[in-house]
């Protein structure tokens, strides 16, 4: 495999200098997070200054939903390299090393090779997303992320035709994270995987930040998938590895209990899990004595991604 | 000596309200993070298995150090078990469902982990109900078959746990072998009556033979036999 670094960048993809110069805030906030460590434990917004302030809305992204308080969806994330529960993963994902992030693309491309994040930046323009993001738990939230769609890096690297999944690996850093040091329950690192389709559809996206900063460490900092109408497991998070691959790839919780969890993992009321049901779901924020939100199939994106499964049995594709 | 009992069983008494006490700060000063009504049934359902715990474990400390008259604490405990059973099932109808029934059939009807969580509920609720010393009286023999399910209540309990966490299995397992223990006591303690029984048997009937033969055993005892 050629490993290529630091691509040269043909004239018609050289930003004006307006994005530029808001990149370049990016790059610093991003590399002012690795130094100070955003967010320190009990994870506050003190130090998260707002590095995009008025982004524009990308594709798809609902004006009407609410988003969380930021408090809130900081202080409620599962992280299984660090902990087992919320709480402690929010802490020691405070010592996750950001700095100098690479992502290595490969596979089924023209143009495989390891790209710096802030070269991948560059690249791209960010956009703000308002997504739900809905738990296989039974819990859900509103996030407004920051990023760039998946199929705008896919396109830049050129699929080749044998590219018919996409597997993304998360980061491997067992002196930081205990679980990974002591190879607990899933195996490590974390995979993910989309097929083609849904990798290429406008909705999905890499996020680099929310709220208008750039992501906390439990988050998923610096670079994670978010995939609105699948549960947030699909969402993986600290990727260093994008492969565009011929199979469906092995994800990290279908491989621990391929009966609960599916390969797709579409949101849906219709379908339960085998131990609880999925026909409702908690809304971070809403106060005692209010009824759990009803979960809609596709988490309320079937509008836009019904198509990628007609024809298809989605209690047997779960 | 009465003085002193009555005291502790005051003691226990107030001791059963404290998990509550706490609770209710926590929920007045929002320290429940960022899901409260998940921490609240948590919560709830931590302190129900914890005084069930308690409950199954006074025979074994009886059996253990001799001391008599734990069975008021046997009843006090499985009481609070009963208590913080009651309000985590509340809490699951009224401030996570806010009673929307369709909702709430749905949701049980889709997932087993409640349903050990229901077994174990009216087990619970069973036992409470004729816990009473009138009622032991009453029930007689049965009373003690009856209330042998709070072993089944115990492992449904365990299981309804377990049951609703994604794949870590960690935070209830202490709770799996605390009832394991406290079973497999009871399980030994079983084994060694039957045991003890069985070595008794002949020389039981040894004796009786003897007896009738001097014809000292009057009808009715050997009836009863």
């Amino acid at each position: 495999m050629i490993i290529k670094t630091k691509k040269d960048i043909p004239a018609s993809e050289i930003t004006d200098p307006l994005v530029f110069n808001n990149r370049r805030k990016i790059i610093k906030a991003i590399l002012a997070g690795a130094v100070t460590g955003i967010g320190i434990s009990p994870v506050s917004a003190a130090n998260n200054s707002i590095a995009w302030p008025d982004l524009p809305r990308g594709d798809g992204s609902a004006g009407l939903l609410t988003p969380t308080p930021a408090e809130l969806v900081k202080n409620y994330t599962n992280y299984y390299e660090f902990a087992f529960n919320k709480q402690d993963s929010a802490r020691l994902a405070q010592n996750l090393r950001t700095d100098s992030w690479t992502i290595e693309i490969g596979g089924e491309v023209e143009n495989p090779g390891i790209y710096y994040l802030e070269d991948v930046l560059r690249q791209q323009t960010l956009q703000e997303y308002i997504y739900r993001f809905r738990c296989v738990e039974g819990w859900s939230m509103v996030v407004p992320w920051v990023g760039f769609p998946l199929s705008c890096l896919l396109k830049f690297v050129k699929p080749l035709s044998g590219a018919l999944f996409v597997k993304f690996t998360a980061v491997h850093q067992p002196e930081v994270m205990p679980k990974q040091r002591r190879n607990a329950m899933l195996e490590w690192p974390y995979v993910e995987g989309l097929r083609m389709d849904e990798a290429m559809h406008p909705l999905t996206i890499l996020a680099v930040g929310m709220y208008g900063s750039i992501l906390p460490k439990q988050n998923g900092a610096p670079l994670r998938l978010v995939v609105p109408w699948k549960y947030g497991f699909k969402s993986i998070k600290a990727v260093v590895k994008i492969e565009l691959v011929r199979r469906p790839p092995v994800t990290s919780w279908c491989q621990f209990a391929p009966h609960e969890y599916g390969f797709y993992s579409n949101v849906n009321p219709a379908v339960a899990h085998p131990r609880w049901s999925q026909s409702s779901e908690r809304q971070l924020g809403s106060g005692f004595f209010t009824p759990r939100r009803k979960t809609e199939l596709f988490n309320g994106y079937g509008e836009q991604v019904a198509s990628l499964y007609r024809d298809m049995d989605l209690r047997h594709f779960f | 000596m009465i003085f002193k009992i009555d005291n502790l069983r005051t003691k226990c008494i107030v001791g059963g309200l404290i998990p509550l006490l706490w609770l209710s700060i926590d929920i007045a000063f929002d320290n429940l993070g960022a899901n409260p009504i998940y921490a609240l049934h948590v919560r709830l359902g931590d302190w129900s298995l914890r005084f069930l715990c308690l409950t199954l474990a006074i025979t074994p400390i009886q059996t253990m150090t001799n001391w008599r008259g734990m069975a008021d604490y046997r009843q006090l405990f499985g009481m609070y078990a009963f208590f913080y059973a009651t309000l985590h099932v509340l809490a699951y109808l009224v401030i996570d469902h806010a009673l929307v029934w369709h909702m709430i059939g749905i949701d049980i009807i889709e997932s087993p982990y409640i349903w050990f969580g229901v077994l174990a509920y009216i087990i619970v609720f069973l036992l409470a109900l004729t816990s009473s010393k009138w009622a032991k009286k009453r029930m007689g023999k049965s009373w003690k078959k009856l209330h042998r399910f709070i072993y089944l209540a115990a492992i449904a309990a365990v299981i309804h746990y377990f049951w609703q966490l994604k794949g870590n299995l960690a935070e209830p397992l202490f709770y799996a072998i605390m009832v394991f223990l406290l079973l497999v006591f009871r399980i030994l303690v079983w084994v060694k009556n039957r045991q003890l029984n069985k070595a008794m048997a002949p020389t039981a009937r040894r004796v009786l033979t003897l007896a009738e033969e001097q014809s000292e055993i009057p009808e009715t005892i050997h009836k009863q036999h």
